[in-house]
């Protein structure tokens, strides 16, 4: 079993709302994955679910090859989650966090945790309420990092953050994945970045998967295409068509190239993966408009 | 302290890891980093760069295959010993000359894009016929 977290045609319904479905993906182990896609995609309700928060209405989610619901002895000491809010408690200072730390969890890495917090220069003393976003997130980390977790899931985990802080903070997730055998999904919807940090994408949309792959191929197979108006029939029976618009006497097609593209007719370019991200939720966009309009 | 510094052009368009494996033989061929020096640490480039460790690993591992670093167990990244020799007095001249072609392009009124376009044509022309 090589995936560190997978699942299988995964759904959560609440009521007659499907807040996720039909999810079905696989992250290999030691990769750091970005979770993408727009709001109310699904994207926190699939962490949720990683560590048995919640429970499937469908499919199966498998975190470390372990039942994060039946097998939850074994597996949540080893999956570390930080929620979006970062959530700490206000009123304890730096070292008091610690100390609860240290006392519900048995892997406890103290001399790392207090290690960290000297490194950047955080105030044991200080009440958690009174420090700054970016220090209240490095804290977080600090105490999910000190579990010593194989599976890290952030739930948009810079969302709040300032620019330094945020590159800060991720630059402490990655030296986390630098120092031992780590693997990290992050949700995000900051774009900018992705793939300098990231070696694995998913693009959640409505609630399904749409993309999950190593990101070089996905850069290296998606691409921009313009050509003659109305002639776009050919091209879209040999590859994946996510997004056409047209001109009067051009078409631009952005596709998913299976393979080379030879006809000659399109001008084929390259594109980035946040070009690339934005075609998919562009995509999702248009289809809940449809879906709203009919 | 790292012996070199990698920096990102995030606008090259160039993937990062190939960025750090062009900046390594750089410093090789301009004798910067010598045979039996030692790469950054993963850890080092991580903390210098924000970038994913395994962009490192895979920059490192194509320089392992290409036969200009090893790796030394628990040790880290080293440049071989029979890394290719920097360039030497040959460089020297290439360099002096290509100066004066600069020079040469400026006086007959050559501008910066055009010197770009015409360097990078012959460039490009070059490598076909290698």
């Amino acid at each position: 079993m090589n995936a560190a977290f997978s699942t299988h045609e995964l759904g959560k319904r609440y009521g007659s709302q499907w807040a996720l479905r039909d999810c079905t993906l696989e992250i290999p182990r030691g990769s750091v994955t970005a979770l993408v896609g727009p709001n109310g995609a699904g994207k926190t309700t699939l962490l949720r679910l990683a560590v048995g928060l919640s429970r499937p209405s469908a499919g199966s989610v498998r975190v470390l090859g372990l039942d994060p619901h039946a097998d939850a002895a074994e597996a949540l000491p080893r999956v570390g989650f930080l929620a979006q809010e970062h959530p700490l408690y206000g009123g304890f200072t730096v070292a008091e966090m610690l100390r609860v730390g240290r006392k519900l969890n048995p892997a406890w890495d103290d001399e790392a945790a207090r290690a960290r917090i000297a490194e950047l220069d955080l105030p044991l003393k200080k009440k958690v309420r009174s420090l700054s976003g970016g220090q209240r997130a490095q804290v977080a980390l600090t105490l999910t990092l000190a579990k010593r977790p194989a599976l890290l899931l952030l739930d948009e985990p810079v969302a709040s953050l300032d620019p330094l802080a945020r590159r800060e903070f991720m630059q402490s997730v990655l030296e986390a994945v630098a120092e031992r055998e780590l693997t990290v999904v992050l949700s995000s919807h900051i774009l900018a970045d992705l793939e300098r940090v990231c070696d694995h994408l998913v693009i959640l949309a409505v609630g399904r998967t749409q993309l999950v792959g190593p990101i070089e191929e996905i850069v290296a197979s998606h691409r921009l295409l313009t050509g003659p108006r109305d002639d776009a029939g050919e091209v879209a029976r040999m590859h994946d068509v996510v997004r056409e618009s047209h001109a009067e006497r051009q078409t631009t097609l952005l596709v998913r190239a299976n393979g080379h593209v030879y006809d000659a007719r399109w001008t084929v370019h390259e594109l980035d993966l946040e070009e690339i991200v934005l075609a998919y939720l562009g995509q999702d966009a248009a289809r809940r408009r449809e879906a709203v309009a009919s | 302290m790292a012996l070199i510094a990698f920096h990102l052009d995030s606008r090259s368009g160039v993937p990062t890891y190939l960025q750090l494996v062009q900046q390594v033989r750089h410093a090789v061929q301009l004798g910067i980093l010598q045979p039996g020096d030692q790469l950054p640490t993963v850890k080092e480039v991580v903390t210098s760069l924000a970038i994913n460790p395994n962009t490192v690993l895979k920059a490192y591992g194509v320089l392992e295959s290409d036969g200009i670093a090893e790796g030394r167990r628990g040790q880290g990244t080293f440049v071989k010993t029979s890394a290719p020799a920097p360039l030497g007095d040959d460089f020297g001249k290439l360099r002096r000359s290509l100066r004066q072609w600069f020079a040469q392009a400026r006086a007959a009124g050559l501008d910066e894009q055009a010197i770009e376009a015409l360097l990078s044509e012959q460039h490009s022309s070059a490598r076909r016929v290698a």
